[in-house]
């Protein structure tokens, strides 16, 4: 597995900047919406139906000159939980991230009731991670539950 | 400065819970006060109610406070498309304690967030009704004594009734024991069930409303099959008329057993019933406006 990824960052060439691997190739677009990179100025390349062992096909990013943040990188682990981040310094693997569920988000997800407030008014919604383990959040504001995998990304 | 406001029960804790009770009792004792002189609380019920927004009005004008507000949407700019966050801002600047009925689920929560002045929740569509929940418990109390150990039979739509969910959230600091008389269609929710399991509240669940199933019960809490919650109209058939109090039914329930409901009725309890002295509902809408006075009060820092 290390060696494959060794392989992926070489063919980059990726001097400074963030890698995040082993995304399922249906999320690609959802992560990049949800870490706002279609908003980024920065040099960017995306790799998508790339072979993998542990996923059937893998998708790939790869930012050059922005390091993610924690709760940047939080914000994955609602979409591709088994990604792997990786911040490249002087083209080394000098950080590998782990993902954890952030214990609330912000924006990025829509609230799935049609009577929620934020379904109604222009505003941010706003979720609490109740269960990481089961994956549940609730809704700050209608205070409706929601399984991880009925999260709509906005 | 945080600015407090009441959205949802679990904005309050078991003490503070305890003290707006004993806050509730002595406006029970004297109603009319001049606490709330020389301010204005504006109730905004973007849906209709006529209790809820009566007794509120009536807890603010026996304190001697006044109120503006409207009682339906369709006199509001919310029909030109203003936002609530707008509405809210205006009505800041004019009260100094703004009650919101609201059909969109939230709303109370997000204008406690962009007022300047505390919110009191009166109904967010499905999801909290705070000062409900509050006279049910000043009910629960003053008619039994206490709060702790108490067995409350809920029976009704245990589904969607924001009533009973609230209550058995704010009953479960105080050991209750609950039976759930429910359709199918209407039981309660699993999410509830656990939590009365995480935290050791013991329950029965029953489909049918008979003697047997109410003879252990203090408090039985009657609640309004809605129509409207039905997307199969012939499953609501079915079930609506299973579910209705008869003076038959009490016989042999225990003496000190009283019966609530958070109203409107319609033929869940028959009306001979109401003659009944364990029949409390009536009473029940009446300490709402002493639950109202503390929670408002409260809030105002008075």
């Amino acid at each position: 597995m290390e060696k494959d990824n060794k392989k992926e960052l070489k063919v980059a060439a990726l001097k400074n900047g963030t890698v995040i691997d082993h995304i399922p190739s249906d999320k690609l677009f959802n992560v990049i919406t949800i870490l706002k990179l279609d908003q980024c100025n920065c040099q960017m390349t995306f790799g998508i139906n790339l072979d993998s062992h542990r996923l059937n096909k893998k998708a790939i990013i790869k930012v050059a000159d922005k390091f993610l943040e924690q709760d940047e990188v939080n914000k994955v682990a609602l979409l591709a939980p088994n990604a792997k981040i990786n911040i490249i310094k002087d083209y080394e693997v000098v950080e590998k991230k782990t993902l954890e569920l952030p214990t609330e988000i912000k924006g990025a997800i829509k609230c799935i009731n049609p009577k929620c407030i934020t379904n109604n008014e222009p505003m941010f919604s706003k979720f609490i991670t109740i269960d990481k383990m089961k994956g549940l959040f609730r809704c700050y504001y209608c205070e409706r539950v929601i399984k991880s995998e009925d999260l709509i990304i906005e | 400065m945080e600015i407090k406001s009441l959205v949802s029960i679990s904005d309050y804790s078991k003490e503070k819970i305890l003290q707006i009770l004993d806050k509730a009792a002595e406006f029970e004792k004297n109603p009319n006060q001049k606490i709330l002189d020389g301010k204005v609380v504006a109730t905004l019920f973007f849906e209709p109610s006529t209790r809820t927004r009566l007794s509120f009005e009536t807890a603010v004008n026996r304190l001697g406070g006044r109120v503006i507000g409207f009682a339906d949407k369709s006199t509001t700019s919310g029909t030109k498309g203003e936002t609530l966050k707008d509405t809210i801002k205006m009505v800041s600047n004019y009260a100094d304690l703004i009650v919101m009925r609201n059909p969109i689920e939230g709303a109370a929560r997000y204008a406690s967030e962009v007022a300047s002045v505390p919110v009191v929740n009166a109904g967010d569509g499905a999801n909290q009704h705070p000062t409900q929940t509050m006279l049910d418990l000043y009910s629960i109390k003053k008619t039994q004594g206490r709060l702790e150990n108490i067995n409350i039979c809920m029976v009704g739509d245990l589904k969607y009734g924001r009533t009973v969910h609230s209550l058995l959230m704010a009953m479960s600091h105080f050991s209750p024991t609950f039976t759930f008389i429910a359709p199918d269609e209407l039981k309660m929710p699993e999410e509830y069930k656990m939590f009365c399991k995480e935290h050791n509240i013991p329950f029965k669940e029953y489909s049918e409303l008979n003697e047997a199933n109410i003879a252990d019960a203090d408090i039985l809490y009657m609640t309004r099959v809605q129509k409207e919650r039905f997307t199969d109209l012939f499953e609501y058939e079915k079930v609506k008329n299973i579910y209705i109090l008869k003076n038959s039914l009490l016989e042999n329930t225990k003496p000190n057993l009283r019966i609530l409901h958070p109203l409107p009725r319609v033929n869940e309890i028959e009306q001979e019933v109401d003659e009944n002295e364990k029949a409390y509902y009536f009473e029940q809408a009446r300490n709402g406006v002493f639950a109202r006075q503390a929670v408002i009060c409260d809030l105002l820092g008075l």
